[in-house]
C-alpha cells in the first residue's frame, strides 16, 4: 500500500461546488492523508519543517486545486517556493523526494474542447502544466497524468457525482499502487 | 396540623426535596412529583397540612405570576405580534368552542343555562402553570405544538377578565352571602361606573407599557450602579409585586400584567439579570403551588361520589382532547404536534379554583356543584403529567417526531451561538467582527454605564455579572457554541473559566489574557485558546518599526510571523512549569534559543529565515563565475 498525501488548496472552499464534491471522496479513501492548506496557513505562513515531514512520510502526493490563470492558487505557489528547498528537494544533497509520484487533481472552468489548439485556450490543459511537471521532475519524482474536471461552470449535479467517483477510483489506484499509467506524454 | 411557621416550611420543603428528585428520576417530571408530595402531606394522607393549604395556594399563585413574567421576558414584542393569529384565532376558537360544548352538555344534564354557561366557561380554561412547566422541562416550548399551546394559554389568561365580569350576571340562586374571601373585590375601582373601570384598566396597561419602556431602565440602571446584588433582586421582586397589586386593583389578572411587563422588558439590557434573579423564586413558589394543588384534592368527596368524579374527569379530558386535536389539525399542525398540543391542554386550570369560588359567592353555582367540579379540575390537573408521559412514551414513538425543536429557537431562547462576557475595549472588537460576518452574540457586561452607552449605539448588550452561573444559563450557555472571556480582570476571567468548565463542559472557551503570566495560568487551567491582549498590537508596532528602520516590509512582516510562531510555542511549552522554582532560568534559556534560531536558522539548517527565497544561496551553489560574490 502506498501512503497518499493530498494537499488541497482552495481559497474559497466554502463557495466551491466542484471541490466540495471531490473532498469527501478523497477523504473516504483508506490510506489517504488530507491536508487543507488554506485552513492550515490562512496567513500564507507556510511552515516548511512540518510540510517536509508530511512529504517524507508519504509515497505519493496529490495536489488538489482549482485552475487559476492556467496555474495553481497562490498559496500553493508559496508552498512550492518555501517547501521545495534547495538541498532538501533538489540539488546535490536534495534527495528527500526521490521516487515519490505526483498527481495534480484540477478543476477548470473551461471545457475540454476549449483546451485544444483550435480552441479558446489554444493549448491542451496538460500542456499548460509543463512548469508543474518540470518542478516534479527536478525533484526526482514521477509525474502522473493529471486528474482533470473540465467545464465546471456547466457541470450538472449528476456529472459532479460521477467526477467525484472517478476521483475516488484514481486515488484508490494510487494508494494500492495498481494500474495508474505513468505520465501519458512521458 | 402544623404549629408554627418553621414546621410548615419544613413540611413543604421536605416533601418537595424528597418527592421531586424521585419523580424526576422515574421520568415522571417535577410537576407530578410536587402534586404527589402534596397529596401525601395533605389532610387525606398524613394530614400534616390541613386547612391552611388554601392560604398557601393563594400565596403560591404568585409563582404563576412570576412564571408569566419570565415567559414575557423571553418574548420580544415583535415576536408576540407575530403570534397574533394563533393567540386570537386558535385561542379564541378553543375557548368559545369548548365553552359552548360544555354549556350544551350542562344543559343536557338539566342545569339552567346560566349555570351551564358558567361551568362551560370555567372548564374551557387549562392550567398555564402545569402546561408551561412541563413543556419547558421537556424542551418542547419551541415546537409547533408547544408554541400553539402557549398561544392558547395566553388567550385564556386574557379571557379570565371578561369571565369575572359576566359571572355576577349569571346569578340564579339565593345569594350565598358570607365573606367573599381573597378575591373579594374591594378594589380601587369597585365603585366606579363601567366606563371608568374600563378606562382604569386601559390606563393601567398603558402605564405598564410606557413605564416599562421609559422609567424602568433608568431606574434599574440607578439601582445597578449601587452594585448590591440583593437590592437588584429586591427591585426585581418589587416590580413584579407592584404590577400584580396594580392589576388586582383594577380587576385584571396579575399574571397578565406581569406578562406584559416582561414583554416590555424583553428587549432591555436587564433581561438576563432579571431572569436569573426571579427564576429561583418562581421555581420555589410554583413548586409550592403544585404542592398546594395536590394537598387540596378533596379525597372525602371522591370517596363519596367516586362514579361522578371519575365520569366527569374522564369526560372533561376526553372532550377537551378531541376538540383540541380537531382545532390543531384545522390550524395545520402535524399529527404529532397536534397530539402534543391536545394532550398538554386537556385539563382544567388553576383559574377554575378562583372562578368556581367566585361563582359560588355570586350565587351562580351551588356549593355542591362547585365543590364537585373543583375536585374534577384538580384531578384532571394531576393527571396531566401522566397524559403527557403517555403521549411521549406510547404515542410519539408511533407517529414519530416530524418536527425538531430547534427551528425557531433563536427567538424563544435567545439562543445565539456566541456569548461574550465583558464588552469593554476587548470584547467589543470581537463582537463587531463576528457581527460583520453575520454572527449574533449575546453580550454580558457588568458596568451599567457602559451598557447604557453601548445600547445608545444600538448594540444588544445585557447587564449582569457574567461570573454568575445562573446568568450565563439564562444567556443560553447550554446551547451556545462558544464563550468569549473578555472581562478586564484576569481573576474574574479565571473564576468564570472554572465555573464554565464544570457546568458547561461542552462550551468552547476563548480567553483574553492580560499578559504572559495570566496566559500561563489560563493554559494551566486547561484553556487552550488564550490571547494576550497586548501581543498583537505590539507585534504590529514592531513590524512597522522595522520598516521605518528601512527593512523591506515583506521581510519585516515575515520576521513578525516567525516571532509569533516561536513565542506562542514557547509560551505553551513552558506553561506547565510556571510556578516552579527554576522557571525563570528555564524561560531565559528557551528565550535565548529562540533568538538564536531567529537570527541564524534552526540547527538542521532549514526553515528558519525564508532560505528558500534566498537566491544568494543558489548563486553560491550554481553560479559558475563568482561563487564567492553574494
Ligand atoms: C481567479 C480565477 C482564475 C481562474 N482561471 C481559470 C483558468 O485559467 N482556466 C480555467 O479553465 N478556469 C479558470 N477559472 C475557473 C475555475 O477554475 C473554476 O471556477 C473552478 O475550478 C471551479 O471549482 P469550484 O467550484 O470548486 O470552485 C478561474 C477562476 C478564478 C476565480
Amino acid at each position: 500500500m502506498a501512503r497518499v498525501l493530498v494537499l488541497f488548496a482552495h481559497p474559497a472552499f466554502e463557495r466551491s461546488r466542484v471541490h466540495r464534491a471531490l473532498v469527501p471522496a478523497a477523504r473516504s479513501v483508506p490510506g489517504v492523508t488530507f491536508r487543507d492548506l488554506y485552513e492550515l496557513y490562512p496567513d500564507y505562513d507556510v511552515d516548511p519543517p512540518s510540510e517536509q515531514a508530511a512529504l517524507e512520510a508519504h509515497d505519493a502526493v496529490v495536489f488538489q486545486h482549482p485552475f487559476y490563470w492556467y496555474s495553481v492558487p497562490p498559496l500553493l505557489k508559496q508552498w512550492q517556493d518555501l517547501v521545495l528547498e534547495h538541498g532538501w528537494a533538489y540539488g546535490h544533497s536534495g534527495t528527500a523526494l526521490r521516487g515519490k509520484s505526483v498527481m495534480h487533481a484540477i478543476s477548470a472552468g473551461g471545457g475540454e474542447d476549449a483546451y485544444a489548439a483550435a480552441g479558446y485556450n489554444r493549448y491542451a490543459l496538460p500542456d499548460l502544466l509543463r512548469p508543474l511537471e518540470a518542478t516534479v521532475r527536478l525533484c526526482g519524482m514521477e509525474w502522473r497524468a493529471p486528474f482533470i474536471v473540465y467545464g465546471t461552470h456547466r457541470l450538472p449535479a449528476a456529472g459532479l457525482a460521477e467526477e467525484a467517483e472517478r476521483y475516488r477510483a484514481q486515488l484508490e489506484a494510487l494508494a494500492t499502487g495498481s494500474t495508474t499509467p505513468l505520465g501519458v506524454e512521458a | 396540623m402544623g404549629g408554627g411557621f418553621f414546621l410548615q416550611a419544613f413540611t413543604y420543603l421536605a416533601a418537595a426535596v424528597v418527592a421531586v428528585p424521585v419523580a424526576k428520576r422515574l421520568g415522571l417530571g417535577s410537576v407530578l412529583g410536587y402534586l404527589l408530595a402534596g397529596v401525601f402531606i395533605g389532610p387525606f394522607a398524613l394530614g400534616i397540612v390541613g386547612s391552611e393549604g388554601e392560604d398557601v395556594m393563594h400565596f403560591a399563585e404568585f409563582g404563576v405570576v412570576l412564571m408569566l413574567f419570565l415567559v414575557g421576558l423571553e418574548l420580544e414584542p415583535a415576536h408576540l405580534w407575530r403570534m397574533r393569529v394563533p393567540v386570537l384565532g386558535l385561542g379564541g376558537l378553543q375557548v368559545t368552542l369548548t365553552a359552548a360544548l360544555f354549556t350544551g352538555l350542562g344543559m343536557a344534564f338539566g342545569l339552567p343555562w346560566q349555570q351551564a354557561l358558567a361551568v362551560g366557561l370555567i372548564l374551557a380554561l387549562s392550567s398555564t402553570a402545569i402546561v408551561l412547566q412541563t413543556l419547558a422541562e421537556k424542551g418542547w416550548m419551541s415546537t409547533g405544538g408547544g408554541r400553539s399551546s402557549f398561544a392558547v394559554l395566553l388567550f385564556q389568561d386574557i379571557a379570565v377578565i371578561p369571565m369575572l365580569a359576566v359571572m355576577p350576571l349569571l346569578a340564579t340562586l339565593e345569594a350565598a352571602g358570607g365573606d367573599d374571601g381573597h378575591h373579594g373585590h374591594e378594589t380601587w375601582v369597585a365603585g366606579l361606573p363601567a366606563w371608568a373601570q374600563t378606562l382604569a384598566v386601559l390606563g393601567a396597561v398603558a402605564a405598564i407599557v410606557v413605564g416599562g419602556r421609559y422609567l424602568l431602565r433608568p431606574a434599574f440602571r440607578f439601582i445597578a450602579r449601587a452594585k448590591l446584588r440583593e437590592i437588584f433582586v429586591a427591585a426585581a421582586l418589587l416590580l413584579v409585586v407592584g404590577i400584580a397589586l396594580l392589576m388586582q386593583q383594577v380587576g385584571l389578572s396579575p399574571a397578565l400584567g406581569t406578562f406584559v411587563a416582561g414583554v416590555v422588558l424583553a428587549t432591555s439590557e436587564y433581561r438576563h439579570q432579571l431572569e436569573a434573579d426571579i427564576e429561583p423564586f418562581k421555581g420555589l413558589l410554583l413548586g409550592l403551588f403544585f404542592l398546594a394543588v395536590g394537598a387540596s384534592i378533596d379525597f372525602a368527596l371522591i370517596a363519596d361520589q367516586p362514579g361522578a368524579v371519575a365520569g366527569l374527569t374522564v369526560g372533561l379530558i376526553a372532550l377537551k382532547l378531541a376538540l383540541l386535536f380537531g382545532l390543531a389539525r384545522g390550524f395545520r399542525l402535524g399529527v404529532d404536534q397536534a397530539m402534543l398540543f391536545s394532550f398538554a391542554l386537556a385539563q382544567g386550570g388553576e383559574f377554575a379554583f378562583v372562578l368556581f369560588s367566585y361563582a359560588q359567592q355570586n350565587a351562580v353555582l351551588s356549593a355542591e356543584t362547585s365543590k364537585l367540579l373543583v375536585v374534577v379540575v384538580a384531578v384532571s390537573m394531576a393527571l396531566t403529567p401522566l397524559l403527557i408521559l403517555f403521549f411521549e412514551n406510547v404515542l410519539m414513538p408511533r407517529v414519530g417526531t416530524k418536527e425538531r425543536a430547534d427551528e425557531d429557537y433563536d427567538e424563544m431562547e435567545g439562543g445565539n451561538p456566541v456569548i461574550i462576557a465583558g464588552y469593554g475595549r476587548f470584547g467589543q472588537i470581537v463582537g463587531r467582527l463576528l457581527a460583520a460576518e453575520g454572527i449574533e452574540s449575546t453580550v454580558l457586561e457588568a458596568d451599567s454605564d457602559q451598557v447604557e452607552l453601548l445600547r445608545r449605539f444600538g448594540r444588544r448588550v445585557f447587564y449582569g455579572d457574567a461570573t454568575r452561573i445562573d446568568l450565563l444559563r439564562s444567556a443560553g450557555a447550554e446551547h451556545a457554541k462558544l464563550l468569549v472571556l473578555a472581562l478586564d480582570r484576569p481573576d474574574k476571567n479565571r473564576e468564570l473559566l472554572a465555573t464554565v468548565r464544570q457546568e458547561f463542559p461542552g462550551l468552547r472557551v476563548l480567553a483574553r489574557a492580560r499578559g504572559r503570566v495570566d496566559a500561563y495560568q489560563l493554559l494551566q487551567e486547561g484553556c487552550e485558546l488564550v490571547y494576550r491582549e497586548t501581543f498583537d498590537a505590539a507585534l504590529r508596532l514592531g513590524t512597522d518599526a522595522l520598516a521605518v528602520l528601512g527593512r523591506r516590509k515583506h521581510r519585516a512582516h515575515r520576521a513578525a510571523q516567525r516571532f509569533r510562531h516561536h513565542d506562542e510555542n514557547l509560551m505553551r511549552e513552558v506553561a506547565d512549569n510556571y510556578g516552579d522554582e527554576d522557571f525563570i532560568s528555564l524561560v531565559r534559556r528557551r528565550n535565548e534559543e529562540v533568538e538564536r534560531v531567529m537570527a541564524e536558522g534552526p540547527p538542521e539548517g532549514r526553515g528558519g529565515r525564508d532560505d528558500a527565497w534566498d537566491s544568494a544561496e543558489l548563486r553560491r551553489t550554481f553560479g559558475e563565475d563568482h561563487p564567492e560574490a553574494v
